[in-house]
């Protein structure tokens, strides 16, 4: 049952990624990542964790996907530009360096992971458990990561905000 | 049951294909959306590692990642706002001034 629900989990997260790297239209790509984000909150799912899958789900699929769709409005992006295409080199060697890439961390995770997952820890990927550790053991990076995000918030709108001269 | 093999194998096939995304698109916001993938490659693998090891630590880890990739995200995307308002396009061909 897992296997099925990955399986088809995977394909989808593939495809969806494909469309989102070979799509001149914005908006198009825009909804196939959001596609694929909800996919691997899917993912997660399987995986046990839960607290982390619904967390992808809010923040992902539903926040950042809704800034890019709404830049993308905004801008009033079109299809990509064909004034230039891209370059012989950048079209072909791409891939291909990328492919060999994958074959070597694909090799080097496939023969240094494990072959079976181990049974479930008690309280595994709830809210309760990753809370508790958050606010006890983890309070300095989680107080360090709520400034970083008042930063780029701050930088955000210092950056888009329209010049009044 | 899954074999977590399997599970890291996709997440290294998701990394590669935004790493051909950032390397081959030409529009910021699409470029954006790639780095996006491949954060959310690297997340997966951090949730496979942590069933493996059954510990909360990586999963905390991914909470600082997405809430790294929302940052990243507000800023970025302010800057191709501004970028659009001064050149008036987002194709990174165009953004040149300092190339030379």
């Amino acid at each position: 049952m897992e296997l099925i629900a990955f399986f088809v989990l995977a394909l989808l997260l593939i495809a969806s990624a494909l469309v989102v790297i070979t799509n001149r239209n914005p908006v198009t790509s825009a909804v196939a990542l959001a596609f694929n984000l909800v996919a691997i909150a899917g993912l997660y799912m399987v995986l046990d964790a839960q607290f982390i899958g619904l967390l992808q789900v809010i923040v992902y699929a539903g926040a950042i996907m809704v800034l890019i769709l709404f830049v993308i409005m905004l801008l009033n992006l079109r299809e990509e530009a064909r004034a230039h295409p891209v370059g012989t080199f950048q079209r072909i060697l791409a891939p291909v360096t990328t492919l060999l890439f994958a074959i070597v961390i694909g090799r080097a995770v496939w023969l240094s992971a494990p072959s079976s997952f181990p049974e479930k820890t008690e309280g595994f990927g709830t809210a309760a458990s990753l809370g508790k550790e958050l606010f006890t053991r983890f309070y300095y990076p989680f107080e360090a990561i709520s400034l970083l995000l008042i930063v780029a918030m701050i930088g955000a709108v210092l950056l888009a905000k329209r010049k009044v001269s | 049951m899954i074999d977590p093999r399997l599970v890291l194998v996709l997440s290294a096939v998701l990394l590669s294909l935004g790493v051909v995304g950032v390397l081959t698109r030409r529009g910021a916001i699409s470029i954006l959306m790639c780095v996006e993938l491949m954060l959310n490659a690297g997340n997966l693998a951090f949730i496979t590692f942590a069933r493996i090891n059954g510990g909360p630590e990586a999963q905390i880890f991914v909470f600082f990642v997405m809430t790294l990739a929302a940052a990243e995200a507000a800023a970025g995307l302010a800057i191709v706002i501004a970028l659009f308002r001064l050149r008036g396009t987002t194709d990174v061909d165009e953004i040149n001034l300092l190339k030379w």
